[in-house]
């Protein structure tokens, strides 16, 4: 018996002392599909997978995770389900293989199975080389991969992974994007968190954007981007005097409204066109005559999309310091 | 096991779940975490060298370098302080395993591996079973090591079989108990470096003012009053009596534990075991859902 949705949320509320972490959030993930929850830090992210991995119980609203209340029936749902926490909570005294054998048995699986289990995962994950070594010898990317291995090793139907990438460099990002997507293809659902709009965008099917404990958007990556009014294609010109015709010709291609900023020479406009926007403004330049040092189409940030959604730009909990100004548009 | 399909498309192995594993009960998940807490003991040089060398070293230590100056026994020769020596060693050794214990708490709860077991569907109490098992098996090691260095230097059993099992089980019974001392303090201090400075402080006042390693005669009155009541001095002198070693002899006006210690030390052991491990347990819960 499968549920229709992995993960159903409604309503959920949970207070620290005086501190609200979340306050009364929806969630859905259908069954076989990724849902990012896209925030800044602090915005409840990890409260919700917390509360979902039965970790915290709710102060109020229900949620059922494989089709199992998570207050009632927790033990049903632990059965089902794989954590990868934010810091990689991998053994760093054990070895891989002894990594995933202990949570194989913990899984309840037979010490044969769970050692069977574990060379296969750490083949998948390209750890086979490491498998002997202590887990506290591997770098970022390889702890990581053996959190993720770990995880997987009881084949679970719902996934939760809290920032996955987070404090990896872009190449061990991308190889575990990779990973990422070849779980998708077979078919696990899974629940992330990320802070960063361009994962969101690559891994998941639907994107919760939450801020201070609420859901503010929610939707596709194609919807949610044209909400908050898509990629910025941008334009440095060598002379500035050209910067204003520049600003006519972005408006006049893309419909919306172009930004200047003359001390760096650039014109910038969102679009919701993509790479057709994109070669229409090259086409426009050069029929102009106009000399461009550089010519870009970049996804909004997830400040951009915090300025367009809440009007206020995302201020992370690590960066309240005083002196830190943000940049007005 | 699943065959994979082609090199191509990595077999993860999820397309085709197996569904979830019938629980294979508490004792299984007690040993599987049982046996991470050895592997800890073994990757960790201090540990490892607190559970081998130092008690060892102790023990030779003693034995050389105080066995001539302090007098204890009938004749108070060298080698009746050796004798005297193994009782408060191994009881110095069971109190401090405590430190242990909370070491391991703590460290789990600033690396998160509780939240990973708590995830897992593991047994209610699995983890803090787990911890106890591998606790008790750490502490079996260095007495077993201590017993032997101990017989090399001169130290003889010579109570009965039946006593020499009491010493053994009342040895055991108190690290058992020590156990949730550790697990108490390890939750209630926030981190691992707290639980240092806090054991330290608080562990070798409880070891040394005591006849852990000197008779009680030889300490002015007021610290003879409190070592006398002290569990330290009552499961030292207790194994003492039982291994029919030289005791802290028993004045006649000395107080009840001093000539009941055997008794005395497992009313402690009780009294830890009914009303602290109660508290420790739940300060462990609420140190973990935090």
């Amino acid at each position: 018996m499968t549920a229709s949705n992995a993960v159903e949320a409604v309503g959920l509320l949970k207070r620290y002392d005086q501190k609200v972490a979340l306050a009364g959030v929806d969630l859905t993930v259908p069954t076989g599909s990724v849902t990012a929850l896209l925030g800044p830090n602090g915005a409840g992210k990890t409260t919700a997978v917390r509360i979902l991995t039965t970790l915290t119980s709710p102060d109020a609203g229900r949620a059922t995770v494989a089709g199992f209340d998570i207050v009632e029936h927790g033990p049903e749902v632990r059965r089902r389900i794989g954590l990868a926490a934010q810091d990689a909570t991998v053994d760093p005294l054990l070895t891989g293989v002894q990594n995933l054998v202990m949570i194989g048995e913990l899984h309840q699986m037979s010490r044969a199975d769970a050692r069977a289990r574990a060379t296969e995962l750490l083949h998948e994950f390209d750890l086979t080389d490491a498998s002997n070594a202590t887990a506290g010898s591997y770098s970022g990317g390889m702890r990581r991969r053996l959190d993720l291995a770990a995880t997987l090793v009881a084949r679970p139907e719902v996934l939760f992974l809290d920032e996955p990438t987070t404090g990896l460099d872009p190449r061990a990002r991308n190889d575990l994007w990779e990973v990422l997507e070849t779980l998708v293809g077979h078919g696990v659902s899974i629940l992330l968190t990320t802070q960063y709009l361009e994962e969101a965008d690559r891994l998941a099917d639907d994107i919760v954007v939450v801020d201070h404990g609420r859901v503010i958007a929610h939707g596709d990556a194609r919807s949610l981007k044209r909400q908050v009014g898509g990629d910025n294609i941008g334009v440095t010109v060598s002379r500035p005097d050209e910067l204003a015709t520049v600003g006519d010709l972005l408006s006049g291609v893309t419909g919306t409204t172009a930004t200047i900023d003359r001390s760096a020479r650039t014109a910038t406009a969102p679009t919701v066109q993509g790479v057709v926007g994109l070669a229409e403004v090259a086409n426009a330049l050069s029929q102009a005559g106009i000399e461009v040092e550089d010519l870009s189409l970049r996804q909004p940030t997830l400040d951009e999309v915090f300025l367009t959604l809440t009007g206020a730009p995302a201020v992370t909990d690590a960066e309240k310091a005083p002196n830190k100004e943000t940049v007005p548009s | 096991m699943t065959a994979r399909a082609s090199v191509d498309e990595p077999g993860l192995g999820t397309d085709r779940p197996t569904g979830p594993h019938p629980p294979r009960g508490v004792l299984h998940d007690i040993w599987v975490i049982a046996r991470r807490g050895l592997i800890h003991m073994k990757r960790q040089p201090e540990q490892l060298s607190d559970a081998t060398i130092q008690p060892i070293m102790f023990v030779v230590l003693f034995a050389y370098v105080f066995g001539g100056a302090i007098k204890v026994g009938g004749s108070g020769t060298a080698q009746q302080y050796r004798e005297f020596l193994m009782g408060g060693i191994i009881a110095q050794t069971i109190v401090f395993s405590a430190f242990g214990v909370a070491m391991s708490i703590a460290n789990d709860r600033k690396n998160q591996a509780v939240d990973r077991f708590r995830s897992l569907p593991i047994a209610r109490g699995a983890v803090l079973g787990g911890h106890a098992v591998a606790n008790l098996i750490k502490a079996a090691l260095p007495i077993a090591l201590m017993s032997i260095t101990g017989y090399i230097v001169g130290w003889r059993i010579r109570g009965s079989a039946l006593d020499t099992l009491a010493a053994y089980g009342l040895t055991f019974a108190f690290a058992f108990a020590m156990i949730w001392i550790g697990v108490l303090l390890g939750s209630v201090v926030k981190t691992p470096e707290g639980v240092t400075g806090i054991a330290f402080a608080a562990l070798f006042p409880i070891t040394f003012v005591a006849s852990t390693f000197v008779p009680l005669n030889s300490m002015p009155s007021l610290l003879q009053t409190v070592a006398a009541w002290n569990p330290t001095t009552t499961l030292s002198d207790g194994l003492r009596g039982l291994f029919g070693n030289p005791t802290s002899v028993a004045q006649p006006d000395d107080p009840w534990p001093m000539h009941h210690p055997v008794a005395y030390t497992w009313i402690w052991v009780g009294l830890i075991v009914f009303l602290c491990a109660p508290l420790a347990v739940r300060a462990y819960q609420r140190s973990i859902e935090a």
